[in-house]
């Protein structure tokens, strides 16, 4: 017994040291980061989706962007660049749209992107063919129909003209009849998609092969980090390079090895009101907790001052269609805001509850400072954390709440994706926003011929949304990116999307 | 043989509850895959449309006999979200789960039985106070603190590993050191128990009339402690032990988050907000298996030990 005492306290000590004594040798091939062309970038939850039309979340068209590309993409200004439609001309109606392909654009797969191609993509993002869970694009069901003259030219002809049009071919082309989309995706971005390990990390590859010259960055991984402790922790150990989407607390405790940049999250943040129930279906209800909520207050208490407050359903790098003149419609007033209440009959305010999804620590900050903000209009609002399932199928699909705090993004660039919800027959109409010449003002945007008009009913909407006080309207968030010194070329763009086409290591 | 049936029997009915349990559950909470995959692009015709693709509509018995004669094949069945089969979807990360379970547990067992006979002799001295309030203190941390403190120490600090960087199973040299760190946060509080527990259980076998004996004849204590007391304090032991494995298991889920260990943990946790069943399903009776077959393998080994308790 004496023996098998010894070797059990040798066997401890050994099995200890073994794996102790060997981190004191070499470091982890992590830790002789910065390789020249490597990249390791922190996303905090997995892709929801590898086909480019079945995307829903945006921390997944956030990375994918890299991968897939459409006719026409984005760029950081917010125009629209050729991208494989090298150009394309637009006839005396505006029905008919030819675009000319780019020559020699290749597939991930070695094929060469021809009409055929896009015509399949086009028709596939339209819903009119494939899976039940492919995110339509209803703006494409404008398209009547598609001619292939040749291989390298597509005529798009539609229903009625429309200036957004352009905007919405920014969905993505992908091979005709390939069909492994969902697990290997293949698109012709600048990156290539290698592998995927469930909750781990994605890889992607340069393309060498990509239409605008190949990438700086040979390998991307992009490592999924959902812990907040360990986001940071994951910066400092050198296991990520890069990490966007941070909270103030965060920024502020890295410094030395990173440089913090700022952009915006691009969201509409507010405190959507269930205009359908009692008490918000009163006008001055809702124009009473716009007085009452100081949006710069929540700025400065809950997010260190970092922000950009806004009154209406639009963001600042909208430049063509934010109307800076809606921030302050209402200006913190709680005398005005309790006139208000009185008039529409609650003298002693009322009690409501604000949903809250739990995982998004900013909105439950948020809504905290509101709560306190309502208390001084004799509101008193309670808050109810629920699971971001069960807000998805409660608050937004069932529309069971009396006021929730999100921030709601434009799946394109296009000032109809962040108005056309607000319509009262829209699908996603979360908060039951029922106003008739609203609903007008939208079908005579649609109709516009002209470029500058339309911006003008744009923005008539917008006035409209605030007037009505639809919602107690907050802010567009700010986005804070750590990037590990040597890292340059970050872009941000209006839209959520991560570029490392044009990242590199300086050395 | 009898035994062994009975026990094995035990064991497939235990899987078949929980299992059962979990796809009730499911079928009880709001929210469904479907509208999970749609998010915020869910309209009530699109959550219909997919329902139908993914069979969600069909009733709750057939889709958990579908369920369950394809665990049977060995089919896990495809995960909704990730439109691949469960089986190669989980396969690295099972391995991945075990392996740190498995540290942890050589960890907790190697400490702690040469500790406690240390800790024995201290009974009655001044230094049993020390160990009494250290002890205490160990078993008070919580696992993902002493994570996060090791993450900063070994790995921030002093750069013995890179947390958040798992070097991946191929690597078998350099994910055992990685391992090492989240074992060794989940050990700590259950090696206090455990020393805590076995010293209790050697003490009240010191008080016996054997060991007085046994002094009495001219053996002495240290040799008495080993060679009789230890043996006797054994089969508590492993029971404890054995226990010991279920709690490891849910240390595990945790503390896998701290360190970014790519295992079942966080595929477990996000498959619920996913409403991904399939592979809740598998998780779930992977670790339910995990748990009920090491408290067989300890109930045989007692039997081995002391025969008399294959028939109580």
């Amino acid at each position: 017994m004496k023996r098998t005492f010894l070797a059990l306290l040798a066997g401890a000590a050994l099995f200890c040291g073994l794996l102790t004594g060997c981190g004191s040798g070499g470091n982890p091939p992590e830790q002789e980061a910065a390789h020249a062309d490597e990249l390791y970038v922190g996303i905090a939850q997995d892709l929801d989706s590898l086909d480019p039309h079945k995307m829903v979340a945006a921390g997944t068209k956030e990375i994918m962007f890299n991968v897939f590309e459409g006719l026409v993409k984005p760029a950081p200004s917010g125009d629209l660049l050729p991208a494989l439609a090298e150009n394309w001309t637009i006839s005396e109606d505006r029905l008919a749209y030819t675009f000319r392909l780019r020559p020699g654009v290749k597939f991930h797969n070695g094929a060469i992107v021809t009409a055929a191609d896009v015509v399949y993509s086009l028709e596939r993002a339209s819903g009119t063919s494939g899976a039940a869970d492919i995110v339509t694009v209803d703006a494409l069901s404008n398209i009547t129909a598609m001619e292939t003259p040749d291989e390298m030219t597509v005529i798009l002809r539609l229903a009625e003209p429309s200036n957004e049009f352009l905007s919405y071919l920014t969905a993505a082309v992908i091979p005709a009849d390939y069909d492994q989309q969902d697990t290997a995706p293949v698109g012709t971005g600048p990156f290539r998609f290698v592998s995927r390990t469930a909750q781990e990390s994605v890889v992607l590859e340069r393309f060498d092969d990509y239409w605008g010259g190949a990438a700086a960055l040979k390998t991307v991984t992009c490592r999924v980090i959902e812990n907040a402790d360990s986001i940071l922790m994951s910066l400092q150990s050198g296991a990520v390079d890069l990490f966007a989407h941070l909270t103030i607390t965060q920024a502020q405790q890295l410094t030395a090895d990173f440089a913090i940049e700022q952009g915006a999250m691009n969201l509409v943040q507010a405190l959507y009101l269930n205009n359908a129930v009692e008490p918000f279906n009163d006008v001055r209800v809702r124009q009473a907790l716009c007085y009452a909520v100081d949006k710069q207050a929540i700025i400065d208490l809950a997010f260190d001052g970092f922000g950009f407050p806004i009154g209406s359903s639009m963001y600042p790098a909208f430049s063509k269609y934010f109307d800076d003149a809606l921030t302050d419609y209402y200006p913190h007033d709680t005398e005005k805001a309790k006139e208000l209440l009185a008039a529409a009959g609650y003298p002693d305010g009322f009690s409501m509850t604000i949903t809250v999804p739990s995982n998004y620590q900013p909105h439950i900050d948020t809504a905290q400072v509101i709560v306190e903000q309502l208390k001084e209009v004799g509101v008193r609002a309670e808050i109810l954390p629920v699971e971001w399932e069960t807000w998805l199928s409660e608050t937004y699909t069932g529309r069971n709440f009396e006021s929730t705090v999100i921030g709601v993004d434009a799946s394109t660039m296009t000032a109809r994706a962040l108005l056309e919800r607000f319509t009262s027959t829209a699908g996603n109409n979360f908060i039951n926003y029922n106003n008739e010449a609203y609903d007008n003002l939208f079908q005579q945007a649609q109709a516009c011929t002209d470029d500058d008009e339309q911006t003008e009913v744009y923005r008539a909407m917008e006035r409209n949304l605030t007037e009505n006080a639809a919602n107690v309207y907050i802010q567009d968030m700010a986005d804070l990116l750590a990037v590990r010194h040597g890292l340059a070329g970050v872009r941000f763009y209006p839209i959520y999307v991560l570029d490392l086409y044009g990242l590199h290591w300086e050395s | 043989m009898k035994y062994a049936f009975r026990r094995l029997s035990a064991l497939l009915l235990t899987m078949f509850l929980v299992s059962l349990c979990t796809f009730a559950a499911f079928s009880g909470i709001s929210g469904s895959a479907a509208e999970a995959r749609l998010g915020t692009q869910a309209t009530p015709e699109r959550v219909a449309a997919l329902r139908e693709e993914l069979g969600l509509n069909r009733p709750f018995a057939v889709r958990y006999a579908e369920w369950l004669s394809g665990f049977a094949t060995g089919n896990l069945g495809d995960s909704l979200t990730y439109r691949q089969n469960v089986g190669g979807l989980l396969r690295d990360k099972v391995l991945v789960s075990l392996l740190l379970s498995g540290m942890s547990f050589a960890l907790i067992v190697l400490c702690s039985i040469p500790l406690s006979l240390l800790v024995v002799r201290w009974a009655g001295t001044p230094l049993d106070v020390a160990h009494t309030l250290l002890n205490q203190f160990c078993m008070s941390v919580p696992p993902f603190f002493t994570g996060l403190l090791l993450s900063w120490v070994f790995g921030v600090a002093l750069h013995w590993f890179t947390p958040g960087a798992f070097p991946g199973l191929s690597r078998t040299g350099d994910a055992l050191r990685f391992l090492l760190f989240p074992a060794v946060a989940i050990a700590v509080p259950r090696t206090a128990m455990t020393v805590r527990m076995l010293r209790g259980t050697l003490l009240r076998e010191l008080n016996r009339d054997y060991v007085r004996t046994a002094i009495s004849r001219g053996s002495d204590r240290s040799s008495v402690l080993r060679r009789h007391v230890l043996k006797n304090a054994l089969t508590p032991t492993v029971a404890f032990l054995a226990q010991m494995m279920a709690e490891i298991v849910a240390g595990v889920i945790v503390v896998e988050q701290v360190f970014g260990v790519p295992g079942l943990g966080r595929m477990l946790v996000v498959s619920i907000s996913n409403r991904d069943y399939p592979v809740v399903q598998a998780i779930v009776v992977i670790l339910a298996f995990w748990v009920v077959a090491s408290n067989t393998v300890a109930d045989l080994i007692n039997v081995r030990i002391d025969p008399r308790l294959a028939d109580i």
